[in-house]
């Protein structure tokens, strides 16, 4: 599926709960299952920063496409890091690079994150493009 | 036993929480479809209906700058605004208005302070000694002050229940300590510290002592005489006024041998280019038109405080503090910091298993808003080895139902987030 299918599907989800609540309790389980990161990974380097509580994010390259793995030491971070990785994960770098994370707005998680929680969304996007555009890089100068 | 008893009795004559609460229209509120429970009191109390009023009034008919013109607004905002010292004077029982300086907040109060006082008195090889719960308002300004004076900064410890020891205290007060400046009541604790004695101990010895009062003006009668404080802070914007507000109350003595901490209008006897003298306290700390809006609204809610009596504030407070200490250290997981005998009314806990910000999203969907996170007092969550804690701090226009809906809502939250 190409990434503004993923956001459909997850919109689409979205709007079968009732409220807030119930989303919460879908983020915190998407939270609970997401695939253990590397602990080597979990350092310094892998640090987002703007984020309150601490989350590591790591990509690879794999044929053009990019590999994510994550975590955090909250639970709705790691929910919603989820989230962010179902729709870029293996997507072609340069996608991921100009993607447009709509579903965002649709599901209307900003509007129900606390100021700093939102900041540290744009955070995550801002380091998984990042990390996209580094890897593409990466592949094409060897 | 029996005076408790007959103040219990006379408060709640006087003690209406129904139309203490009317007064309070933001508690009407809807957050997230559900009644707003407003338990952040400690990081700012909201705004009766009288400051605003007393701020809507000045400003549609008696607002122009103070101290300054010879004409009839001028002059009735100037009457206004020093009336607004007097009262704080009272409010406070300094020893004269003069004692009284206006600033923008307790942290600006430290920090003019810490420059004042400290480019003064402080010299290589000085102490300035503070705890281990102080705000970032009561740490970085005297680090920084430090480091421009070659001064030392030593901490007395927090024990685990979060209280100082006076022993500790006593050891660390030397030939040079030069002052001591300690939170009355701690914000992210609760604790109320024994700082009457510690004023003592330290005058023992001719060391003055700074009070960061942003915690305890909003619960408790402060009277600096009778503490024998030589410095007391305090923010507006906790106690029911304005943002915007503080005060700083200095022992003339000191006031007097202290440099301007800013240069400007409002603070001058006379300028030449060659030389400036000050004028006489308060005026030479309050450089720049003051907020005069701001101590209007201010004096409103001071007014409001004496009307419904600390007594009557405090005993509601207890019995919300005694309700919910109760219950969330009944909920399992939950662990509560800061378990001093002497208290306001606020609770730091964890919750184990959960992180305090999904805590405090998960609370804030069903209406109940806390502060979550190291409440500026990053030091202090070292000290417990925590990144953070959820805190709800209650006033007394809260209630024991709001107190049951947090124990209710974290039983929920707890649900979800811990598997
Ligand atoms: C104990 C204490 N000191 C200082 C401050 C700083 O107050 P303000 O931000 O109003 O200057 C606060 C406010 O959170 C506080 O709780």
């Amino acid at each position: 599926m190409t990434i503004n299918e993923i956001q459909d599907t997850i919109i689409g989800e979205f709007s079968l709960f009732g409220d807030w609540m119930e989303k919460y309790e879908y983020i915190i389980e998407l939270g609970k299952s997401l695939p253990l990161i590397d602990p080597a990974y979990k350092d310094e380097a892998h640090l987002i920063h703007g984020c309150q509580s601490q989350v590591w994010l790591h990509g690879e390259e794999e044929d053009g496409r990019i590999q994510f793995t994550a975590d955090s030491d909250a639970v709705i971070t790691k929910g919603i890091i989820a989230l962010l990785i179902r729709v870029l994960n293996a997507q072609p770098a340069t996608e991921i690079a100009h993607a447009d994370l709509y579903f965002i707005d649709r599901i209307g998680l900003k509007e129900h994150l606390s100021p700093t929680r939102a900041n540290g969304l744009a955070s995550m996007v801002k380091q998984m493009k990042y990390d996209a555009i580094a890897l593409n890089g990466k592949t094409k100068a060897s | 036993m029996a005076f408790r008893e007959e103040i219990a009795v006379r408060s709640e004559n006087r003690f209406d929480l129904e139309s203490i609460r009317a007064d309070f229209p933001i508690l009407d509120r809807m957050v997230r479809g559900n009644p707003l429970v407003y338990l952040d009191n400690g990081a700012s109390s909201q705004k009766p209906l009288q400051v605003i009023e007393a701020i809507t009034e000045y400003y549609l008919g008696t607002h122009a700058n103070v101290h300054r013109g010879v004409h009839t607004l001028s002059q009735e905002a100037t009457d206004a605004f020093e009336r607004a010292r007097r009262t704080s004077q009272s409010f406070l029982n300094a020893g004269s208005a003069e004692e009284v300086i206006f600033t923008s907040g307790t942290t600006e109060a430290i920090n003019l302070v810490a420059n004042s006082f400290g480019l003064r008195f402080l010299g290589e090889g000085d102490e300035v000694l503070i705890s281990g719960m102080e705000h970032h308002a009561n740490i970085v300004p005297w680090q920084m002050i430090c480091a421009r004076t070659g001064a030392t900064l030593n901490i007395i410890p927090v024990e685990d229940d979060g209280t100082i020891s006076l022993e500790k205290y006593a050891s660390l007060l030397t030939e040079r300590t030069r002052i001591v400046s300690v939170v009355h009541v701690s914000n992210t604790l609760g604790t109320i510290n024994p700082v009457g004695q510690m004023i003592r101990m330290a005058h023992e010895r001719g060391i003055p002592v700074l009070l960061d009062g942003a915690q305890a003006v909003p619960h408790m009668k402060i009277d600096v005489r009778a503490l024998d404080a030589d410095f007391y802070v305090t923010s507006g914007h906790k106690m029911l006024g304005p943002t915007g507000t503080g005060l700083l109350y200095g022992k003339m003595e000191w006031l007097h041998k202290m440099e301007p901490y800013q240069g400007g209008g409002e603070m001058i006897e006379r300028v030449t280019f060659e030389k400036t003298t000050y004028a006489p306290p308060p005026f030479k700390f309050e450089a720049g038109t003051p907020n005069i809006a701001g101590f209007i609204g201010l004096e409103a809610a001071m007014q409001y405080i004496q009307r419904i009596g600390y007594d009557a504030m405090r005993m509601q407070e207890e019995k919300i503090l005694q309700y919910a200490t109760e219950r969330l250290s009944g909920i399992k997981g939950v662990r509560l910091i800061g378990t001093a005998p002497e208290k306001v009314s606020v609770i730091s806990f964890i919750v184990d298993g959960a992180h305090p910000f999904d805590v405090g999203t998960i609370l804030d969907q069903q209406g109940i808003a806390v502060r979550t996170g190291h409440h500026c007092t990053q030091p202090l969550m070292d000290r417990y080895c925590i990144p953070g804690t959820v805190r709800a701090s209650f006033a007394f226009y809260n209630t024991i139902e709001e107190a049951e809906k947090l124990a209710t809502s974290l039983e929920r939250a707890i649900s979800m987030l811990v598997a």
